[in-house]
């Protein structure tokens, strides 16, 4: 019982109109889950309701009840409904219905009953019919209100969809109710149902003699008023009905019924002629519609009307600009409007749908007119306007009809074609395989550019009508193809037409070029046995395309559409999977490309060449996998040309055998050194410079055109391996490299390459990678070195410089560990990490990062679960940090590395070696978190004080190093440690040191003795302030402003520090605006300002000035009182700043002076 | 004031491509950029189309809701600038001969300068010659310091040269 007390509440709750509408839901709410739970039965509900639904209060009776009724069977749409209720609460809204105070009660409450599905109990057809009598006597649907009408035409759509017998019972009735109704709509939604409403009328009685047939002039007298649609209020309402949707609506509701016919077309190529663009679309759009749906036979009467209308459209909306550019090879070459495009797809749809229309176009004088147009004119911008807009229209019609339909296709061909080629000169063949050759066959051929367009267009066309292989066997494909045997007889001289157009071109016409790369591409493209381009013809055309890719020595537009051409070709091969033109392009494009980057010794410059092959060959796998062989040959054989190999090469015995002796006895690296240096000068090296550069231009080839394609072509990655083994196999083999200059551009490309490629590929192609870079690196000299002692004297005594081979063995070895992931196996770290150290500490700055990489990615020693690698982290710092009396293993100040660094023994250039690298360990161990990173923080720090522990003054440049080693911590690196070369990287990592550092830094600044470390410490700073991520900056906002406002003021001291000042500017402008900043910003505002002026004239970098006074313009949204003080310092320095010498910070200043200008008062305007 | 518009039907020009700087000395951190022709004709027009291409400040015609570009009152041709000698000649055309709003506009326009230059420039206001009835007069008006200051003084004409230099968006 106590549920129906509850109800009486609800009911009561829900009738107040005084209430608020979440009153309402609730109420509603309450009421309906109480039903669904079976708590209160319908029944009941009626029973409670009784009084509400039979008061004579109208507002109550209308809301209360019956709109209470209604909305609870919206919620209980899925719940179970005993039949009879259901019959009596239908009978119940439909008597309602006539009633208008409660006519939305009734409405919906049919609505939702009617929209009943399935086992729920639905409404019995006599009811629904029962409803739609009742509402078409009884509703005046345009006296209603807007959300009552949508009602109404749901209703209405709702029985039509549900019960299609009871309606076509009705008859004439329904079609009466729905013409009253919709008759002066105006509003998007209601109009959206009402044309879907027709639709589903003219669905319903298709037959002549029904309802929709009789009333059809009436019924679209009613919907094409709105016709074309235009919305008279644009914007503001988006919940709305967007145009196109509307408009798609009627279009389909004007199309639904052929009984419309004699009505809709006329009006429809009326609009068509009118000159507002959107009635031109609408209409074309809703031809095609009406093409599709009236049937062939009625619009065959309006054929005579309808072709011109279409060719006034094709006219008007074409423009004559044709583009000769590199984009448009494989688009039609001119702007498409939606115009142009509505009217090409009306076209091919009345052409493919009934091809008696093609007569209409057929006889066309005005298509027959072009081949005269044609022959006036060579070249196309001699054209005038008129003629331009001639060729390209018709070429346009003609390809279109052709594109609709094989028959189509055949007759266009048939009349079209051989007259074409009867005006361009071209002869067809008289038996298959040989030419007609009369003497001047070649001479007869007339280029004109117009006829060359068209003809290419046609070809286009026709090549999609080509069945693919499958369909081909099942068709029998005699009779049908006639074009293709059109295009048989003409295809030989057709390509040698258009390869002596590409012939004859020259610069500066590109035009030439345009058409006969195009036509060539066109004849080239055509799928399948059944092609009518035979193999041989088609080899030709790549065999063309190919030697304009060789012969040409510079970068022309022709060069640029050959390659596209064949790239265009070779993905259109693989996409077909065609094998038998696959051989062939295989046989003449890539062979002949690759043997081009093999040779070196060609007109064509390298990197054309390199970036033709790549181009070309990244079209299929097979491709890939022939290309990266010729990279590799044409790599060793260059690289041999500036070496000296072990192979046949003469090498003087003696020299070699120094150098043997001085490996065996490693009596010392210095005499090996000494015979090494006396080797690379007695040598006779037949090296080269254009080897050397063609070297490395195929290196940055591999690494900018090949790698990011890695994942799109299969099969990359294993070449590539392979292309990196063999660059170790040739390295090894050679012993002496001669370069002088040209050599660092190669190392730096070859340490690129090699990188990325360790760091794309699999853990196994990495291991075996690094296996074979470890088998180089023991055989050369280089191990010698991780037996030097660590002491200054040994490393001071080391005086020369590492040979070029040890170098590049070196720089390469150090790319592959970078570039390696945690999961490879390294052998004998230890003597590497001992290598490492030393050569960081002879300078080779890539040791040291890759000893960074090296620690980032050793597993733990206690964890132990990679068996593979023989040393674990700490055994690794053990050696780096290298403890000579205690044996905890830190890495503070007290260890050598760390002696070095501040300065305690060694020379300058040791010390500034020892900081980088550090820095660089530091990062390695930063990133994975580790905490021995803290210590060596400590250390860099201590390098900035002014003085070491023992009182020895610390040069300014290893303060300058120290400083540049937080960069280095901090800041993301694009060689080393970073996810593309698997490095381990903790999240917040930076936070964690931000928070470490920032308040050492800070203290130490504050004790600071001299000007020069109280700057380097401001620089360190700032790098850890501008490398954080801006939320950590926003949170310590207050903490940090001053520090920053100093530090701004100290580096704009000195220009060397200007791109941190920027960075550190940028830092400061993050805070400005934020809301965590606000208050702190606010009370430091003077600061600000005062900073921020100086700023403005700070002359070493344009955007700190730019940026100043966008800072500045910032400040404004600042409490007006905080910021008025300083009205007139800023208007004076932005005054200033008017006359900058630099464009892009007047324009700032004067919108900053503008903005500062209107807080003041009025008087002052200027 | 004046009823009724006093050119009611102006022609209206399409607006000219703009002419695109080409940012070639850019590179140079030290070069100078003098202050040339199209960044005066840029400070008239545009709000520095290139940060944000919808609002497009204009200085607009006080009778028309057009552009002053758009009736050709102003070109990018009537603009001389001489950097080295700081000194700026705009030069405009009114729409119609007898046209009463040719002070507001050369107002609007020597204040637009006079905000967006530095300090150092001579700006001088001219009336195309043959253009207005009034020429030598308005001339004189608009090139007079007194003149020019008094009229600023004034709380409705500065209302009205704010207006003019409103954004208008398009």
């Amino acid at each position: 019982m106590a549920a129906l007390n509850n109800l009486t509440e609800h009911l009561e709750a829900f009738v107040d109109v005084t209430r608020s509408p979440t009153h309402h839901a609730e109420s509603l709410k309450a009421i309906a889950t109480s039903l669904e739970k079976g708590v209160l039965s319908i029944n009941q509900l009626v029973v409670e309701m009784d009084m509400y639904l039979t008061t004579t209060d109208d507002v109550v009776r209308a809301r209360g009840s019956i709109l209470l009724l209604a909305e609870m069977l919206d919620y209980l749409k899925s719940k179970p409904l005993d039949n009879a209720v259901v019959h009596s609460l239908i009978g119940f809204f439909t008597a309602k219905l006539a009633e208008w105070r409660s006519v939305r009660g009734a409405l919906s409450g049919c609505l939702a009953l009617i929209k009943r599905k399935g086992v729920a109990g639905v409404v019995t057809a006599v009811d629904a019919e029962a409803v739609a009598k009742s509402m078409a006597q009884s509703i005046q649907v345009q006296s209603l209100a807007l959300y009552d009408r949508k009602l109404c035409f749901e209703l209405l759509e709702c029985l039509l969809e549900q019960y299609p017998e009871a309606m076509i019972n009705l008859g004439d009735l329904m079609v009466y109710a729905t013409c009253e109704a919709i008759d002066g709509e105006k509003d998007p939604p209601c109009l959206m149902i009402a044309f879907h409403v027709v639709e589903l009328l003219a669905r319903l009685f298709p037959s002549p003699s029904g309802p929709v047939a009789s009333e059809a002039s009436d019924l679209f007298e009613f919907i094409s008023c709105y016709f074309p649609l235009h919305y008279t209020h644009t914007k503001g309402d988006e919940a709305s009905i967007p145009r196109e949707d509307l408009s798609r609506g009627l279009s389909l509701a004007i199309s639904s019924t052929p009984f419309f016919e004699p009505y809709a077309i006329p009006l429809l190529l009326e609009k068509l002629s009118a000159s507002l663009p959107v009635a031109k679309v609408d209409s074309l759009k809703c031809l095609k519609d009406c093409a599709v749906n009236y049937g062939v036979s009625r619009m065959k009467k309006h054929y005579k009307d309808l072709w011109p209308a279409l060719k006034d459209a094709l006219y008007a909306s074409t423009k004559t600009d044709l583009s000769f550019g590199l984009e448009s090879l494989t688009s039609p070459g001119f702007e498409m409007g939606e115009i142009h495009r509505e009217a090409v797809n009306l076209l091919q749809r009345l052409v493919k749908q009934d091809i008696s229309f093609l007569g209409l176009v057929v006889e066309d004088i005005r298509v027959n007119m072009v081949f005269d147009t044609i022959s006036r004119y060579l070249r196309y911008e001699e054209m005038l306007d008129t003629s331009k807009l001639e060729v390209l229209v018709v070429s346009q019609i003609l390809s279109v009809s052709a594109r609709s339909s094989v028959e189509s296709c055949n007759i266009i061909f048939e009349t079209f074609f051989s007259r074409l080629m009867n005006t361009l000169g071209i002869v067809e063949k008289t038996s298959p395989g040989d030419l007609v050759h009369n003497e001047n066959s070649t001479v007869s051929t007339r280029l004109y550019h117009g006829g060359l367009h068209l003809c290419i267009e046609l070809l286009t066309a026709s090549k999609d009508l080509i069945p693919s292989s499958e369909e081909c066997t099942s068709t029998p494909e005699s009779a049908q193809q006639s074009w293709c045997s059109i295009v048989n007889r003409f295809s030989a001289s057709l390509i040698e037409a258009f390869t002596s157009a590409v012939q004859s071109s020259n610069d500066d016409c590109s035009a030439d070029a345009y058409l006969g790369v195009k036509g060539l591409l066109a004849m080239g493209m055509f799928r399948g046995g059944s092609s009518p381009v035979s193999r041989s013809e088609f080899e030709k055309i790549l065999t063309t395309l190919t030697s304009i890719i060789a012969a040409n020595s510079a970068k022309t537009v022709k060069w640029e559409l050959a390659l596209k051409a064949l790239v265009c070709m070779g993905s259109f091969i693989d996409r077909y999977s065609e094998s038998e033109k696959a051989m062939s392009y295989m046989a003449i494009v890539v062979e002949n490309l690759v043997s081009l980057v093999r040779s070196s010794h060609c007109s064509l410059p390298h990197p054309m060449i390199l970036e033709a092959t790549s181009e070309v060959c990244s079209t299929m796998p097979t491709y890939v996998e022939k290309m990266v062989e010729g990279f590799e040959e044409a790599f060793c054989s260059s690289f041999s040309d500036f070496c000296v190999s072990l192979g046949p090469m003469t090498l003087d015995r003696k020299v070699f055998t120094i150098v043997s002796v001085s490996i065996s006895n490693k009596q010392g690296i210095e005499s090996f050194l000494i015979s090494n240096y006396y080797l690379e000068n007695t040598c006779q090296v037949n090296g080269n410079f254009k080897s050397i550069e063609n070297c490395s231009q195929l290196l940055e080839c591999v690494t900018n055109k090949l790698l990011p394609r890695l994942t799109e072509i299969d099969g990359l990655e294993k070449s590539l391996v392979n292309f990196a083994i063999s660059m170790w196999n040739q390295i090894e083999s050679s012993i002496v490299f001669s370069y002088d200059f040209n050599g660092r551009e190669f190392v730096e490309a070859a340490m690129k390459t090699m990188g990325e490629i360790v760091g794309v590929a699999s853990v196994d192609s990495q291991n075996s990678i690094i296996q074979k870079a470890y088998n180089v690196i023991s055989s050369s000299t280089l191990p010698a070195m991780e037996s030097i002692p660590l002491t200054v004297a040994a490393l001071e005594g080391l005086q020369r410089n590492l040979s070029t081979r040890d170098e590049l063995i070196l720089s390469l070895f150090a790319s592959v560990i970078i570039g390696a992931s945690p999961k490879a196996s390294i052998p004998d770290v230890k003597s590497l990490v001992d290598l490492f150290l030393v050569s960081f500490l002879k300078g080779y700055i890539r040791a040291a990062q890759a000893l960074g990489s090296m620690i980032n990615k050793l597993v733990t020693g206690s964890g132990g679960t990679n068996i593979s690698t023989d040393c674990s982290l700490e055994e690794a710092c053990d050696i780096i940090f290298h403890e000579s009396d205690s044996s905890k293993t830190i890495c503070g100040s007290e260890t050598f590395l760390g002696k070095i660094c501040l300065g305690f023994c060694g020379s300058l250039d040791l010390q500034t070696r020892a900081i980088t690298g550090l820095a660089w360990i530091g990062k390695g161990l930063l990133m994975r978190g580790d905490k021995r990173v803290n210590e060596i923080a400590l250390v860099l720090m201590e390098c900035l004080k002014s003085t070491n522990s023992s009182g020895n003054a610390l040069h300014p440049s290893a303060m300058k190093h120290a400083a540049d080693a937080f960069l280095t911590l901090m800041s993301d690196s694009e060689v080393c440690l970073n996810r593309k070369f698997h490095a381990v990287i903790r999240p917040l990592y930076k936070q964690r040191f931000f928070s470490i550092t920032v308040p050492i830094l800070e203290s130490l600044i504050v004790n600071s003795q001299t000007p020069l470390s109280r700057t380097m410490l401001h620089v360190a700073l700032a790098h850890v302030v501008s490398n954080v991520p801006v939320t950590v900056i926003l949170d310590n906002t207050k903490k940090l402003l001053s520090v920053i406002l100093e530090g701004l003021s100290v580096l704009s001291v000195d220009s060397v520090h200007k791109e941190t000042l920027f960075s550190l500017l940028l830092v400061l402008s993050g805070t400005l605006t934020d809301i965590k900043g606000q208050q702190s910003v606010s009370d430091n505002a003077h600061r600000i300002i005062e900073c921020l002026v100086k700023l403005t004239s700070y002359p070493h970098l344009m955007v700190v000035r730019e940026t100043a006074i966008q800072c500045l313009a910032t400040l404004l949204e600042l409490p007006h009182g905080r910021i008025y003080p300083f009205r007139r310092e800023v208007l004076q320095a932005v005054t200033k700043a008017l006359d900058d010498p630099k464009r892009r910070v007047r324009e700032e200043a004067i919108k900053c002076r503008q903005a500062w200008t209107s807080i003041s008062s009025r008087s002052t305007p200027f | 004031m004046v009823s009724g518009l006093i050119n009611e039907n102006p022609t209206v020009y399409e607006r000219k491509e703009r002419r695109v700087r080409t940012d070639s000395t850019n590179s140079d951190e030290f070069s100078v950029e003098p202050i040339d022709q199209l960044e005066i004709f840029d400070i008239l027009f545009f709000d520095f189309a290139f940060i944000n291409i919808h609002h497009i400040r204009d200085i607009r015609d006080p009778e028309h809701p057009y552009s002053l570009e758009q009736l050709k009152v102003l070109t990018e041709d009537s603009v001389e600038v001489d950097d080295l000698k700081s000194y700026v000649r705009v030069t405009f055309t009114p729409t119609v001969e007898h046209c009463s709003m040719a002070t507001i506009i050369g107002l609007s326009i020597r204040v637009k300068l006079m905000r967006s230059l530095p300090p150092r420039y001579k700006i001088d206001i001219r009336v195309a010659p043959g253009s207005h009835a009034t020429e030598a007069a308005l001339n004189k008006q608009l090139n007079d310091k007194e003149r020019v200051a008094a009229a600023l003084e004034n709380p409705n004409l500065v209302e009205m040269v704010d207006e003019c230099l409103s954004p208008s968006f398009e």
